[in-house]
């Protein structure tokens, strides 16, 4: 208590003191402190021993140093060293072990589930037997999925179509190369990209383009084909715009870039994954509306199995086959050189 | 079937339609188109909230010519319609305040693709939002990832690639997660309308059969979520992705993202699964021990950052948990107070990281503590906005953080027992250490300076920024002080949800 007595200034009720009496509190001091200048160091003190204890002063702080020093040498570098190992191995085995874990539980689930193929199911209700029975009569389309995903579910879809447009958009952000144009030239990014394109990718493989002159027309054809068929056999704009997608990066690959550019490039892509989502959306709008509202749609079914039949169907696997071919393409050329 | 009806319908088209517009426009049509798309989505959700409040009740909506456990299906009640609005809102708020930035940070022949990510992102919102069906949810949660994704990547600059991937690995991971849980519920109900897989799962309950495997599929979709919205122990793809990113972008991604999955985590615990089965599998207790150590820790770290972007980050996490705990009491007072929440943090967070920016923007891009010094002076806009920000996060009152804390509180009270000792602990630990590094922070901003700004004489805020920071105080004071309204229509809301 008699140190506290003594140094009154620095004790609590002092601070209050000043403080009530406006004199500024610790946080203020404190806060100011490094706004100013650094104080002058304190003035020589005047004592004869001065030298000595100066010296022993610094004796004092040399070795408070080294053992400082000492301390952080150790930790710093065990935990650069060993400490780094061992949380390594403890991150490895519990990953090992969550993991196991993870797949031990989903197994166990997974054997407690409904035995596949039962009729007793609770998969089997309504909702499939509907599908199956009247899917025909209702949607127009032979292939009953189709008309699942493209009448029954079409807002799923339509959704599932803009997923691949957003995926596309994705990629043109993070890979498309700067066109800005310098003087007329093209950027210097885009220059780089071309050149390199040109260093690492085949060119003028004959045996690639004797191969790709048969298999691209055949392959373009078989996809044409079912995406037109796509509500009469299995198939459809997904599966049938993935195969045109495949027919085209192969044609790239055999003849490049100069062979494509003359009907695929960037504006191309634009405008028809435009049109074809643009109608994809306002036709299911319409369609939406009218189920929605009771009216009428007024779109003919026409007769089951022709290839006119189902009414929207058929223009939406178009669509959508249009926009999935277009998207594989896109993705190939901007992951090989930035551009289309 | 009234005309107003169609309005959930309307607005989730029109977003949609305007993105493929968008593609093919320049950056100038297409900010125009993003802002005016918005502001009419946020127009019809308020006429939805009259009409709904009228109606009391909700609705089923028929996307198609086929009735509902067939053909899609969306639902829209006074809830729905709250939070459509207060998305779109925020949404509105961040495109304003961050439109300048968005010009200097991205590309020019890419600013059009930035809004396109932005409406479909607006879209995905509303359609979980909206939609009455699971499978559908899971179609936009696909869409809200890659636009989430793509809006940290519009920015290339440090570390964006960087938190970017790790934002991908870790939400594919989530929707790897609950895919694995949505298929299994199929499995066991056969159904994917919310009302009928809730019939069936109630049976099950009943019986006692497939016990496990429906703990498994709680567990899954629940984690699955947390981990896209980033609760405590998964939340460590989130500092980097919302502190690099443009600042419309990390407003969005923290305000709007990670409240779009919990709106979904909601309507399936509330509305799907039901909360006497959550109750009973254990998982509510889970994900409340979570909530409480993220609270705690995501204050913690906080305090330990230098760079104000990432410290608004870490608060991210600590108000995730604040959510999470509202879901994790398991009562519906829990569920009115973290549906609050989401509507308060979504206005203060937005605000914070647009005044954050407009605060670094006079400080020469700057972003550690030390060279903020006295910004809000320079830019006092953004600087009285960031301390309505900050009270509102710390919960003063006459904020809406003040509300939520208070819902929160009350809502620990019904429970009893040692949920409510633990929770009331951590609200009283939480806010002395939001008031530590919120406080410390709006004190550096009115500090004076020790250097020279040379930029800052000549800065003027642009008129799309003061907008978007007046409308931003005008909601979270709204937010505190008529709060009562708000909480009465969650509430009633609530009650037509299940």
């Amino acid at each position: 208590m008699a140190k506290l007595r003594n140094d009154y200034e620095n004790s609590f009720f002092g601070r209050l003191d000043r403080w009530i009496r406006g004199g500024g509190s610790r946080l203020e001091q404190e806060m100011e402190r490094d706004l100013t200048e650094p104080a002058p160091e304190s003035p020589l003190l005047s004592s004869e021993s001065i030298g000595e204890r100066e010296d022993a002063m610094y004796a004092r702080h040399a070795e408070a140093h080294a053992k400082e020093q000492a301390m952080f040498d150790r930790l710093h570098n065990w935990s650069r060293t060993r400490g780094r190992k061992l949380m390594n191995a403890l991150y490895a085995l519990l990953s090992v072990v969550i993991c196991l874990s993870v797949i031990l539980v989903l197994l166990e689930t997974v054997s407690d589930l409904p035995h596949f193929g039962d009729e007793e199911n609770p998969i089997n209700n309504e909702v499939s037997e509907r599908y199956i029975e009247k899917g025909l009569q209702e949607t127009g389309a032979v292939n009953i999925v189709t008309g699942m995903i493209l009448d029954y579910r079409a807002f799923d879809t339509l959704g599932e179509s803009h997923v691949l447009f957003i995926a596309a958009c994705s990629v043109l952000i993070l890979l498309r190369v700067s066109q800005e144009r310098q003087g007329g030239a093209a950027s210097q990014e885009k220059l780089d990209a071309e050149a390199n394109d040109r260093i690492y990718e085949p060119k003028n493989d004959i045996i690639l383009q004797a191969s790709a002159r048969i298999l691209v027309p055949l392959i373009l054809l078989f996809g044409i084909y079912i995406i037109l068929n796509g509500h009469l056999s299995p198939g459809g704009g997904f599966s049938g715009g993935a195969v045109m997608g495949a027919g085209l990066i192969l044609y790239l690959n055999a003849f490049g870039f100069k062979k494509t550019e003359r009907f695929f490039t960037y504006k191309t892509f634009k405008v028809i994954s435009f049109c074809a989502l643009a109608f994809y959306a306002l036709s299911k709008s319409y369609s939406f509306f009218t189920g929605a509202n009771h009216l009428e749609s007024g779109i003919p079914l026409g007769t089951p199995g022709a290839i006119l039949s189902s009414g929207l169907i058929l223009p939406l696997n178009i669509a959508v086959g249009m926009v999935v071919c277009c998207t594989m393409y896109a993705f190939y050329t901007l992951f090989r050189k930035g551009d289309m | 079937m009234e005309l107003w009806q169609n309005i959930p319908f309307f607005s989730i088209l029109l977003s949609l339609a305007s993105a493929s517009f968008t593609s093919i426009m320049p950056a100038r049509a297409a900010r125009r188109t993003a802002i005016v798309v918005t502001s009419a989505v946020l127009c019809m959700s308020a006429a939805l909230i009259g009409f709904t409040t009228a109606y009391g009740g909700s609705y089923t909506f028929m996307m198609g010519h086929f009735p509902a456990p067939w053909g899609n299906e969306i639902r829209a009640g006074v809830l729905e319609a709250v939070t459509a609005f207060a998305f779109s809102l925020i949404m509105l708020i961040s495109l304003l305040g961050g439109l300048t930035k968005i010009e200097e940070h991205v590309e020019e022949g890419k600013q059009n693709l930035y809004f396109i990510m932005c409406e479909l992102l607006l879209t995905a919102l509303l359609a979980q939002v909206y939609t009455n069906d699971l499978f559908t949810a899971y179609v936009f949660v696909e869409i809200m990832t890659i636009a989430a994704c793509s809006l940290i990547t519009s920015r290339i600059k440090g570390r964006t690639l960087f938190a970017a991937t790790r934002y991908m690995i870790m939400n594919l991971l989530g929707s790897g997660l609950f895919l694995l849980g949505l298929t299994l519920l199929y499995d066991l109900t056969g159904h994917l309308l919310m009302e009928d897989i809730r019939e069936q799962v109630r049976m099950l309950a009943q019986t006692g059969l497939y016990h496990q495997p429906l703990t498994v599929v709680i567990a899954l979709m629940c984690i699955g979520l947390a981990i896209k919205s980033a609760l405590f122990p998964f939340h460590t793809w989130l500092p980097d992705a919302y502190g690099y990113s443009t600042p419309a972008s990390s407003a969005m991604l923290s305000s709007l993202v990670s409240k779009g999955y919990i709106f979904l985590l909601i309507k399936i615990i509330y509305r799907v699964i039901g909360l006497d089965v959550i109750r009973d599998s254990g998982i509510d207790n889970v994900l409340l021990i979570f909530a409480l150590v993220g609270i705690v820790m995501g204050s913690v770290s906080a305090i330990r950052e230098r760079d104000i972007r990432r410290m608004v980050s870490y608060s991210s996490v600590a108000q995730i948990g604040y959510i999470f705990m509202g879901i994790g009491l398991g009562t519906e007072a829990g569920l009115v107070a973290a549906l609050f929440h989401i509507i308060a943090h979504a206005a203060a967070k937005s605000m914070l990281f647009l005044s954050t920016s407009g605060l670094c923007e006079v400080s020469g891009e700057r972003r550690l503590f030390r060279d903020l010094r006295g910004s809000a002076y320079r830019n006092p806009i953004a600087g009285i906005a960031f301390v309505v920000g900050a009270f509102s996060m710390v919960g003063i009152p006459f904020m809406g953080g003040f509300m939520s804390k208070l819902c929160f509180a009350s809502a620990a009270m019904e429970t009893g027992g040692a949920r409510m000792l633990l929770v009331l602990l951590v609200l009283a630990i939480s806010t002395a250490l939001n008031t530590l590094y919120f406080l410390r922070t709006v004190i550096t901003i009115y500090r004076p300076t020790i250097r020279e700004y040379p930029e800052a004489a000549s800065f003027r805020p642009h008129a799309s920024f003061v907008v978007a920071m007046v409308a931003a105080i005008a909601v979270n004071v709204a937010l505190g002080v008529c709060s009562q309204p708000v909480l009465n229509a969650i509430a009633a809301g609530l009650t037509c949800f299940g």
